[in-house]
């Protein structure tokens, strides 16, 4: 078997299993925030190794600069897309597994959704800029 | 048995049980962010299934795809995750 195939191979299998890993802990894990972790690390990281494994196999450039573009859109995109999901559900009450230590618990402000355990400095709190006379 | 016959027999058979685990926790999701992120999941999955079939029908022109299914699969879960937080 040539050296490409075997790479190609090999990266798939790594992928299959990261991606795996993660529908897996999607079923199993305790709550909403571990099974969020399960999904977007491990599987983003399953996928990318899947797209590596499509661009050696093809080994051309624009399908290795698409793929490329692809990786570099879920690496970015992922965190930003869990941070909002994870955010709204904290926001509204999603229950945390029982064992969880919550250190967020009485720093957040759940009515104006900002945290609120040290001092806030508000908008209304800061002093207004006064209009200088220019004349 | 060579490479494409891997993929498409040995790799996309898991990636349909991964998806099959996902379809599971969309179902029984107890909460309405559990549903969003199996959504998430399932376009994650997509995105693996098409390179897979790439790889398997030997066709690099399918891997277009990817990249909209991730762009559109990113825009859904931002206005699912808006939602939630406006409505709850």
């Amino acid at each position: 078997m040539p050296i490409k195939e075997t790479i190609t191979l090999v990266l798939m299998i790594v992928g299959i299993f990261f991606m795996a890993v993660g529908a897996v802990g999607l079923v199993r894990l305790p709550d909403l925030y571990m099974r969020m972790s399960a999904t977007t690390k491990s599987a983003t990281l399953g996928v990318g190794f899947m797209l590596v494994a499509a661009a050696v196999y093809f080994s051309e450039l624009g399908t290795a600069i698409r793929v490329i573009a692809t990786i570099a859109f879920l690496l970015l995109t992922a965190p930003v897309a869990a941070h909002m999901i994870g955010r709204a559900a904290y926001i509204r009450n999603v229950e945390l597994w029982p064992n969880t230590r919550d250190e967020l618990r009485g720093q957040y402000d759940l009515e104006r959704e900002i945290l609120a355990g040290s001092p806030p400095k508000l908008r209304d709190d800061l002093p207004r800029p006064v209009a200088k006379n220019t004349d | 048995m060579s490479l494409p016959d891997v993929a498409l027999f040995l790799v996309l058979p898991l990636l349909m049980v991964s998806l099959l685990l996902t379809m599971v926790r969309f179902v029984i999701g107890p909460r309405m962010p559990d549903r969003i992120i199996s959504i998430d999941m399932l376009a994650t999955l997509g995105i693996g299934v098409i390179a897979v079939y790439a790889i398997g029908t030997n066709q690099p022109v399918i891997l277009d795809a990817t990249l909209v299914i991730a762009l559109i699969s990113f825009l859904g879960t931002v206005a699912f995750a808006y939602y939630l937080q406006r409505r709850g």
